[in-house]
């Protein structure tokens, strides 16, 4: 999956994450995170975010967070859905049922 | 040294000596009268209490630096008094002063925290300093720690020479020109002045200051002109919407009315929900809806409440107006409607905060109290409750009179959803030890409910629950559940500054907060 175009997902609800995605000249990824929580979490909240790239096939990409409490999950999906915005492509949701 | 709850404390703080929480009320406060400042005066020296400015009566109370000065938070947010009276002391060049409120909430321009930069506040002694001067304490504002202790144990400091007061300056929504007032009325009553009493009985000097003065005699009355020095009238002492808000609506939040509603049967299922039973809810949003439940709950079984206690709601005063509660004993108001309520009505009544919580006199009315509820911010496996500081060590709110209520109500309830945010609230450890874990009964969450085995009424509680058909968990299961939908989080780093002291009813050292390390 290739970043042509900035977009994002989510919100800045309380438990939300609003993740926008561009993409990074510089190649690699280049995650940014602001949360209230990150002196506690920022280790668990870099891996969801990387392995959500990792499980779309980005390999370069600027992430950005503003982060309001979510958990790994929603990081996860928010992740996922911004970069298969920002790719201009559709999430496969028979994904999971193909690797089940 | 370690205290009775495994806290690790230092022997001496600044010039703070430490005595450790033992768990049995240590203090030999017990065995000697009651130390006061409060001096006989033979009448007003001048013929007038009235002094046109705050400058002058500062000056005529003779305050000096280094002395103590005491506020009482009854007008909350909506406070103007504080930061009145601070600038008039900055004005007079008095500095190094120890500054004693209630409590402080979040006051802003100026906040508290320029007075301790430039020195006119050395040392901080309250319930709670909430907002931009906790945050800042815990950041390593001051060079002294600062102390703070639940409402009941201010009392018992005062009266046992730990904090005694040289100036008090009480704010009041009316006041006659010879110093009787009170905050019932007035376009801004508080309410009940139930923590400015202790200060006004023991004070060397008080100043009240009012923007309402009224003709003598004020009537009601709360505090008499007996302990009253100089009068100052000042523009505002308050703004209106901050001091009490219209009655608070009940929460939409679909999980804050589960806990709420989890609760209410509980108490529904105790054998001491008879015919006179009484109650203290408190102000979050899961306390009023739990009051509300309450309400419906009572009327199912036809019976009705001796007292309610404590900080007092709109939702108290509907339930008095519909003869559910026989008397309502408000130590604070928290809104505008239960501000009122006190003149309004012969059964709401105001009492002074020591009356409420203070365990070091002749019986206090928590002595009395069947149920209270508590909110906390962590609960940890043990049952101690942290009601002071967040997720990533920041100052969240005061200690209230949550230690009181927990040890003095037969059965102590705490509210609370197992997380919020990112954030655990039933967690192994809590960061800041507030209130032993002995003196709770059962804590309340949207996942389950959950006993102490080690409290006193463990047994018959238990009983009643499983007999109303309750079902019960471990508050392992629950911290298990809360940490699995968070991950566990990375400690908080700290310095080896104490920033602040947690003082137990007792005046023991339960804990201390260290300043915490940013990046």
């Amino acid at each position: 999956m290739e970043i042509k175009k900035t977009a994002s997902a989510g919100t800045l609800e309380s438990s939300d994450v609003m993740v926008t995605v561009s993409p990074n000249p510089e190649g690699g990824l280049k995650v940014s995170i602001d949360s209230p929580v990150l002196a506690l979490y920022e280790e668990q909240m870099r891996k969801a975010v990387t392995d959500a790239a990792a499980d779309a096939g980005v390999k370069d990409a600027e992430i950005a967070l503003n982060d309001h409490g979510a958990i790994d999950c929603v990081i996860r999906a928010r992740v996922m859905a911004a970069l298969c915005r920002g790719a201009e492509e559709a999430y496969d949701w028979a994904k999971e049922d193909k690797e089940a | 040294m370690k205290n009775a709850l495994g806290r690790e404390l230092p022997e001496k703080i600044g010039s703070y000596k430490v005595r450790p929480y033992s768990g049995t009320y240590e203090n030999d406060a017990v065995n000697r009268c009651v130390v006061s400042n409060r001096k006989p005066t033979l009448r007003p020296a001048s013929g007038t209490k009235l002094l046109p400015t705050l400058e002058d009566a500062i000056k005529a109370t003779g305050l000096k630096s280094g002395m103590t000065i005491s506020f009482h938070h009854c007008f909350r947010e909506g406070d103007k008094i504080i930061s009145q009276v601070l600038t008039a002391v900055r004005n007079l060049g008095i500095k190094d002063l120890r500054f004693a409120p209630s409590a402080v909430v979040n006051i802003k321009n100026p906040s508290i925290v320029e007075f301790v930069k430039d020195g006119t506040i050395t040392r901080i002694e309250a319930s709670g300093i909430r907002g931009e001067l906790g945050d800042a304490v815990l950041d390593g504002l001051m060079e002294e720690p600062v102390i703070l202790r639940p409402h009941g144990a201010r009392p018992r400091a005062i009266e046992s020479g730990d904090l005694m007061i040289d100036v008090a300056f009480i704010g009041a929504s009316a006041s006659d020109d010879y110093g009787n007032c009170t905050g019932q009325i007035g376009p801004n009553a508080c309410g009940s002045l139930g923590y400015a009493f202790v200060d006004a009985y023991n004070a060397a000097q008080v100043v009240v200051i009012t923007d309402n003065l009224v003709e003598y005699p004020c009537n009601p009355v709360s505090i008499s002109q007996q302990y009253v020095d100089y009068v100052v009238k000042v523009d505002e002492i308050g703004d209106p919407a901050k001091i009490g808000a219209g009655a608070a609506r009940m929460t939409k939040n679909p999980r804050d009315l589960m806990i709420a509603k989890r609760t209410a049967d509980a108490i529904a299922a105790s054998r001491r929900f008879v015919e006179g039973f009484s109650f203290q809810t408190g102000a979050g949003a899961i306390a009023i809806a739990t009051t509300i439940y309450l309400s419906e709950r009572m009327e199912e079984k036809g019976i009705k409440a001796s007292f309610s206690l404590g900080g007092t709601t709109s939702n108290i005063i509907d339930m008095y107006k519909k003869g559910q509660v026989r008397v309502v004993a408000c130590s604070q108001s928290f809104d505008a409607v239960a501000a009122r309520a006190i003149a309004e009505n012969e059964g709401v009544i105001e009492i002074d905060n020591a009356v409420y919580s203070n365990p070091y006199q002749k019986g206090c009315m928590l002595d009395k109290l069947n149920f209270g509820i508590l909110g906390a911010l962590e609960v940890d496996t043990d049952f101690n409750i942290n009601i002071l500081t967040g997720s990533s060590g920041e100052m969240m709110a005061g200690l209230g009179g949550g230690p009181d209520v927990a040890d003095g109500a037969d059965i102590s309830i705490v509210t609370l959803p197992v997380v919020r945010g990112r954030t655990p609230s039933i967690v192994p450890r809590v960061f800041t030890l507030c209130t032993p874990g002995t003196s709770v009964a059962m804590v309340v969450t949207e996942a389950g409910i959950a006993l102490n085995p080690k409290h006193k009424y463990y047994e018959e509680l238990k009983e009643d629950m499983q007999a109303a058909g309750i079902k019960l968990t471990a508050i392992e299961e629950l911290c298990k559940l809360a940490l699995s939908i968070t991950g566990v989080p990375k400690p908080i780093e700290t310095t080896d500054k104490v920033a602040a002291v947690i003082e137990y009813r007792d005046g023991t050292v339960i804990d201390v907060i260290h300043q915490i390390k940013r990046k």
